[in-house]
Order: C-alpha cells, then structure tokens, then sequence
C-alpha cells in the first residue's frame, strides 16, 4: 500500500466524533450516578449519616476518598494526552497519601493501644474490601470505554476505586483511619491493579 | 511553506468534519515525516527504504490519536510526541528484524526491491491479514480510489456499514503493527 493510498483511508474514515475531554467527563459523570444508585439500592446510607457526620473521624474518611476522587480523575483527564505531562497530577497523589499517614499517626496516638486492633478490624473490613471495587465496576467500565485510545487503565482504576470509596464512605460504619488505611487502601488497590490488566490488553493504541 | 498554525486550523476544521482541511493537512504533514523518519533511519543504522513503514505507522496514530488533541493547544508538541514514540517502537521493531530466520529475510528482501520508494511491504503484509469485508473495503478505497458510497454499492453493503468496517481495518492495522512489535519480543 502507498502512502497516499494510506491517506485516502484516513480521509474517507469517519470524523473524530467526541473530545476525549468531554467522552471522559461523560464517563465520570455515569460512573458517579450509578455507583451512588448502587450504594442506595442496595445497602443504603449509613442509618446514623446525620448524628455521625460531626465526628473528625468520619469527616476524615469522606473527605479523604474524595480527595483521591477528584485528585486522581484529574490524573486521567490528563494521561491520555501524548503532548502533556502528568506527571505533575501523579504527584499531586502524595497529598492524599500524606494526610491519611498523618491520619493513622494521629489515631494511634489518640488510641489506647488496646484499642488498636479492634479499630483495625472494624466491623465490616471483607464487605468493604468487596463492595468497593463491586461499586467500581461502573466507573472503571465507563473510563475504559471512554480511555479508549490511551494506556491509563491503572489511572483509571485508581480513578474508579477512590470514586468507589467515597461513595461507600457513606454506608461504611468503620470510622477509624486504621480501618481506612488498611481496608480501603486493599480495595482501591485491587481496582488499580484490575484497571491496570484490562488497560494493557486493551488501551494500547 | 504550511507554518504550524496552519497545520493547526487545518486540523482543527477536520476534527469539525472539514474533509478537504484534513486532505490539507494529511498532505502537509507527510513530507515532513518522511524528511524527519529518513533522517532518523539514518542515525539509527536503519535501511533507509524503512523510513515509508515508519510514516505510514506514525500517520495511522495521527489519525486515530487525533480526538487526544486539544484544539485549544498547539499541535506542534502534540504532534512531535506521536512521532516520536511510534518512530522508537518502529524502528525498535525493524532494529530487531535483523536476528529473525533466513526465510522470514528471503520473503522480506524481493519485495523491498521492488517497492518504488512509497509502497510498502509492511502494510502490504498487514493489509493480509484483515477478515473479508474489511480487506475488500480497504482495497476499493486505498488501492482502487472508489468513495465510501461506490464502495458500498460495489459489495451491496450499506454506507454505514462500509464508514464502521473501514474504522475497525484501520485499528486493526494499527493493532498489527502494535503485535508484531510484540512477536518480535
């Protein structure tokens, strides 16, 4: 084949159709509805939402999964793109990172050591580990579809499971940061990772 | 002489639909990358009759790649980094085409012979391996210079069918190319 018999294919193929921009937003926006419909029609919100929602702890697992949310959405607008860098939105990730040791700092040193475990535990940590990438399977689903041309599936798992979790952080009755540091940090992992295997075999443009 | 801001409208109308700005533009750029893959060939020890494989690898990526621009942004440095990675993992791929076995070198060697500087054995071989309506369809519009629309009519398909068949041949081209690399491995 010629290359101006090339360039007669690329002409005669259809218009580019959608911004990756505005094909990513879509997914994010989809992938936030279903997970918080998900999370309501199934185990609901957390039945003492309004009384708890004072406590530091609770303000800090919210606040912290959606820190990650939008950090790490920010991140995947930004890693299809070949002319700039995303770096910079990576490490923008050690912030989240930074406060959720400050975090586990903190507890142990408010904690009793006998408290340690049973905080650690929790009460729900297999569900936790479950649902959130359960709650993840739409946001990933819609990045993937919309990433279509770029290798971000980990950034889009990433992306995912922190969505995930800052959904879930609105059942979970697990309030400790040992709890979140150890449980949550397994689930979005485990999204991250799956992302990251779909993306390899599938992104590749 | 085109400047970048030219190459920039141009792109920026085709996205919009402009089929003959995106003619413009496909025309424009193609010189450029072969002046730039010859010299690279060159640097790197590759047979300069490589250098077509390389544009028309490069041209594919553009094209599917394009949605990733911002219009808002230059398309210099867009542009650029495109080139670049394909033109490594291109010229990786061939670099490595030096150990493969004797028979695989036979094939490859006539037909870069009678290549007259644009047509390429690359494509050639990746065009082979696309499924049956996509082959005929590529063929009927790279090799013949039918429309979509004759195309259709010619293998009794609908326009649609044709615009989504031709979409599917040229991602797995690119996927070709993407494998091969990866055989090579």
């Amino acid at each position: 084949m010629k290359t101006n018999d090339l360039i007669r294919l690329l002409e005669e193929d259809a218009p580019a159709g959608m911004s990756l921009g505005r094909r990513i937003t879509l997914a994010l926006l989809a992938g936030v509805v279903v997970a918080a419909l998900l999370l309501i029609v199934t185990v609901g919100l957390r039945h003492n939402l309004a009384s708890v929602f004072e406590t530091a702890r609770v303000i800090f697992k919210v606040g912290e999964t959606l820190l990650l949310a939008i950090l790490a959405s920010a991140l995947v607008y930004r890693i299809g793109k070949p002319d700039l860098p995303a770096r910079t939105r990576a490490l923008m990730l050690l912030v989240p990172l930074g406060l959720l040791v400050a975090a586990v700092v903190t507890e142990l040193a408010l904690l009793p050591p006998a408290d340690w475990g049973s905080s650690w535990r929790g009460q729900h940590a297999a569900f936790c580990v479950f649902f959130i990438p359960v709650l993840a399977l739409a946001p990933l689903a819609a990045f993937l579809v919309a990433l279509n041309p770029a290798l971000a599936g980990a950034a889009a798992g990433l992306a995912a499971g922190a969505i995930a979790a800052a959904v879930y952080a609105w059942h979970c009755p697990d309030d400790s940061p040992l709890f979140v540091a150890t449980w949550y940090v397994i689930a979005i992992g485990i999204v991250t990772a799956a992302g990251g295997l779909i993306g390899r075999r599938s992104l590749a443009w | 002489m085109a400047s970048e801001a030219d190459w920039a409208d141009w792109m920026r109308r085709a996205i919009g639909g402009d089929a003959e700005a995106y003619h413009r533009f496909l025309h424009a750029v193609t010189p450029r990358l072969r002046a730039m893959a010859r010299r690279r060939c060159d640097q790197f020890g590759a047979p300069p009759s490589e250098a077509e494989d390389v544009v028309q690898e490069v041209l594919l990526a553009i094209h599917l790649k394009r949605g990733t621009w911002d219009p808002a942004r230059p398309i210099g440095p867009w542009l650029s980094t495109i080139v670049r990675n394909k033109m490594i993992d291109s010229l990786r791929r061939h670099g490595r085409r030096v150990d493969i076995p004797i028979d695989d070198v036979v094939e490859w060697l006539p037909a870069e012979a009678q290549a007259d500087g644009s047509e390429r054995v690359d494509a050639e071989r990746l065009l082979a391996r696309l499924k049956d309506p996509q082959r005929d369809i590529v063929r009927s519009i790279s090799v013949e210079g039918a429309g979509v629309r004759e195309t259709a009519e010619r293998l009794k398909m609908s326009e649609g069918a044709v615009r989504v068949a031709l979409h599917r041949a040229l991602k797995s081209l690119a996927a070709f190319y993407r494998r091969d690399r990866h055989e090579d491995e």
